[in-house]
Order: structure tokens, then sequence, then C-alpha cells
């Protein structure tokens, strides 16, 4: 294997290593939240800080590659791709120990009513989804299964669109609920940022392999419609 | 091709030396005052094509064209050319500085002496115009006398394309011009090109791609006698539409 392709393998291999660590982070703090379980959720939040020096050192490796190589084309673009897809990882990851922490603060669980009116359980499931199918994506370099990732998206934006209308009918009903309420709303909010930052990192897949930029594209509404 | 006009145009251009067919049906536009750079592998052809633009291959037995090169619309291998004429309009700096071993104002004087020109003053202005433009004024205005072999190998350099300005050419053909040069006088060599390119149009080979980046705005890619590639520097060295050419600029070759 040519030098350039070595180093650029440890890359990947730390991102995947950063992927897995993340990817434990997300599922166990939906683990912790189905089950009030406060342990877990503070073990979830102790590893933030692995995941820091994980970005830290894959930045670091990012730099090395750009002076030591001088990466063009395909490699230059993996190369600035990576540094996105760590910042994403590392945002996905604060927002996983984020969810931990409103674990930490309830003081007894969600109301499964609750859940189910929010949809707050079919969105994490597909935030949970969307994140490990770009893992996938990031090892296949399948792009077309990377277009797909960007549609899912939609579902969580909608779930989180409605949910504040959901929220206030159920505390109306239930004033007492209030502080569950906010933590909920705050969780749902979380949950709309990793579909968000998951499609970051599907974008830099695209981007990175087929040279194409599609990111805040805009789709244009036909005529007539 | 388009019907822009084009300072250097090759229209199905082919060469050869002897039986072996050294460039294959070439057709690219170059435009007025720009820098366009040639890489590719060694034996690629790139050197060959960029020294059909002055004819400088004319001394190669065996050598011959078919198809036409054109020099403002003007097909530089028409019997009625003067080859002297013609590189009085498309000068070249080499690989290697090649001063002459004479002082470094007999260097720079020397195509305008050739021509006839003996007027001291129009010489004098000339040299000081030339030497200027190539940014090695500053260094030799006190030592003009001075040997040109004693300079450093970077303002030899600087001096042969002093020697190639003076005679005011419209394009610079450069063949390598900084790859025997250290980093310092090599990124001088870099600005000049960059400064130059308002007054002249420029072709360089080159086989440092980060070179070909930063100082060229548009890049051909030649492979095997084919020009494979040729788009706008920053589109070839980001997104190269052909796999040879990302196979090439990223060192995978082969």
């Amino acid at each position: 294997m040519p030098h350039i392709d070595v180093e650029m393998k440890a890359l990947q291999d730390k991102l995947l290593e950063m992927w897995d660590l993340v990817e434990y982070q997300l599922a166990g703090g939906r683990e912790a939240l189905l089950n009030q379980d406060v342990v877990l959720a503070e073990k979830i939040m102790k590893l933030g800080r692995k995941v820091n020096r994980y970005d830290i050192k894959i930045d670091r490796q990012c730099e090395n590659f750009i002076a030591l190589f001088n990466p063009l084309a395909v490699d230059l673009r993996q190369v600035l791709a990576s540094l996105k897809i760590n910042n994403n990882l590392e945002r996905i990851g604060d927002t996983a120990e984020g969810i931990s922490r409103i674990v930490t603060k309830l003081k007894e669980p969600i109301p499964q009513e609750l859940l189910d009116a929010t949809r707050t359980s079919e969105m994490y499931e597909k935030a949970l989804f969307m994140f490990s199918s770009t893992r996938k994506v990031f090892l296949s370099s399948n792009t077309a299964e990377a277009r797909l990732i960007l549609k899912q998206d939609k579902l969580l934006n909608k779930i989180y669109r409605q949910s504040d209308k959901v929220l206030a009918k159920y505390l109306r009903e239930h004033p007492e609920q209030i502080e569950v309420g906010l933590h909920l709303y705050n969780l749902i909010k979380k949950l709309e940022r990793v579909g968000d930052q998951t499609t970051n990192i599907a974008e830099e897949i695209i981007f990175y392999r087929d040279a194409k930029v599609v990111r805040h594209r805009v789709k244009k509404k036909k005529k007539g419609s | 091709m388009s019907k822009k006009n084009y300072k250097l145009q090759a229209r199905d251009l082919n060469a050869y030396y002897g039986n072996f067919h050294a460039l294959k049906g070439i057709n690219i536009g170059m435009e007025e005052k720009a820098v366009t750079a040639f890489i590719g592998p060694s034996g690629c052809g790139k050197s060959t094509f960029l020294r059909t633009f002055n004819r400088m291959n004319d001394f190669i037995d065996g050598f011959r064209t078919e198809g036409d090169i054109l020099l403002d619309g003007k097909d530089i291998y028409d019997k009625n050319i003067r080859v002297d004429e013609l590189r009085k309009e498309v000068g070249m700096v080499f690989q290697k500085p090649n001063p002459f071993p004479k002082s470094i104002f007999e260097n720079v004087v020397y195509g305008l002496k050739i021509q006839g020109i003996k007027n001291k003053a129009v010489l004098e202005e000339t040299a000081e115009k030339s030497l200027r433009q190539a940014a090695l004024w500053e260094e030799v205005k006190d030592n003009l006398n001075k040997s040109a072999l004693a300079l450093s190998g970077g303002q030899q350099q600087r001096l042969c394309i002093a020697r190639a300005l003076a005679i005011s050419p419209s394009v610079l053909l450069m063949d390598e011009p900084a790859s025997a040069l250290d980093p310092i006088s090599s990124a001088k060599i870099e600005e000049l090109i960059y400064e130059l390119k308002h007054e002249y149009t420029i072709v360089i080979v080159t086989h440092n791609m980060q070179q070909a980046g930063r100082v060229s705005d548009y890049t051909a890619f030649f492979y095997i006698g084919e020009l494979v590639e040729f788009s706008k520097t920053r589109t070839l060295f980001t997104s190269p539409s052909d796999t040879r050419t990302q196979n090439y600029i990223t060192g995978r070759f082969g």
C-alpha cells in the first residue's frame, strides 16, 4: 500500500474508533432514558472526555497529513471531509452527553403516554439508525445510500416541529408535569440536532467521494404546483 | 474547439520523432495573459509540445508535425513564417540556467545586439527594464559588468528570464524553470511568473504539482502523447474528471 494510503487509513481508523464511541454514547443515552438509568447516564457523560481527546488527535492527524503529503483531488477532499466529520462526531457526542444529563435531572421516568404522544422513541430510533447508517456508508463509500440518509432527516424535523403543540396540549392537561415537559422538549431539540449533524456527515461523504457539494441545497418548487 | 481568440492554439496536432508518435491528436487553446501549466510523467510529450510553439524541435533529425499550431491565429509552421521572427515573439527559459559566459549586461542585451540595435541608451534602458521585470535589478544594478557566471543559480535563472524578456516577446515558454533551484529561488521565480502574466502569455512545464497549482490558471495533463485533461487549475487539482489525472496528481500511478 502506498505510504499516503497507509496514513489515510490510519486517519480513517481513528475516525471509526471515535464513531464507535459516539454511537455508544448515543445508544446508551436511549437506554438510560427509557430505563431511567442514572448510573449509565453518568458513565456516558464521563466518556465525553475521551471523545474530546479523539477530536484533538484527529484534528492533529489531518493537519499533519496536509502538511506532509500535500494531498490533492480525492485525497484532499477526504482529509477536508475528515476534519468536518470529526467536528460533527464530537458535537453529536456532546449532544448525547446532554441527553444523559437530562436523564440525571429527571426525578422519575418520562410517562410512556407522553413519549408516545410526542413520538420521542420513534425519533430517537430514527436518529440512531441514521447515525449508524452513516458509519456504514463511510466504509462502503456508497453515496447513493448517503443520499437516502439525507432524506430521512425530514422525519426528525417533522416530529420536532409538531412536538411543541403536542407538549403544550399535554401540559395543559397535566400541569404538574411541567418540569418533565421542559426536559422532554429539550431532549427532542437535541435529537433534531443529531439528525442535522448526521446529515452533515453524510454530505461530507458525498463531497469527498463524488466531488459534489450537496450542502444548503434548497429544492426549487415546480411552477404551478 | 470554440471560435474564441486564443493566443496559442493546437489543432489536431500530431508529432513524430521518426517512427515514434510523440504527440497524438492534440487540441488545445490557451488564453492570452494567462499561465498554463503542462504536467505529466517524463516522456509524456509535454516538453515536445512546449517546444513546438517556437519550433525548437526543428533542429531534431526526423522530427515532423501534422496539424496546426497557431500563434494569434496564424500557423507558425507556415512556410512564409520566419523562425527568427517567431522566436522574438515566443521566448523560452530552460530548466538549467544557461547564461552566456559574458557580463550580466551583455547577457540581457544579447538578443537586441543580434537584431542590430547598437544605440547605447536603448540597450541600457532595455537592460534595466528587463532586469526589473525579472526582479533582479536591485541585486545586480551595481555590478552589471560582472560575469553572469558569478551569480547564484537562482539569480542566473532570473537573468535568463530577463534575457528572454529583453526582446519583447508576447509569449514565454518555461521548461521546468525552477526545478534546479532551492525553495527560496524557486519561490522568487513563481512570484515572477505571477507578476509577468499581466503582460505575457506563459506556458510552463513542471513536475512540481504544488508549483503548477500555485502559478497557473489552467493545467493540461499529458500522458503517453495524449492530452488527457485540460481545465482550470483549481478544478483539475480538486476534482479531476479523468481517473488517469487523479492517479497521477495523487501519486498513485501504475
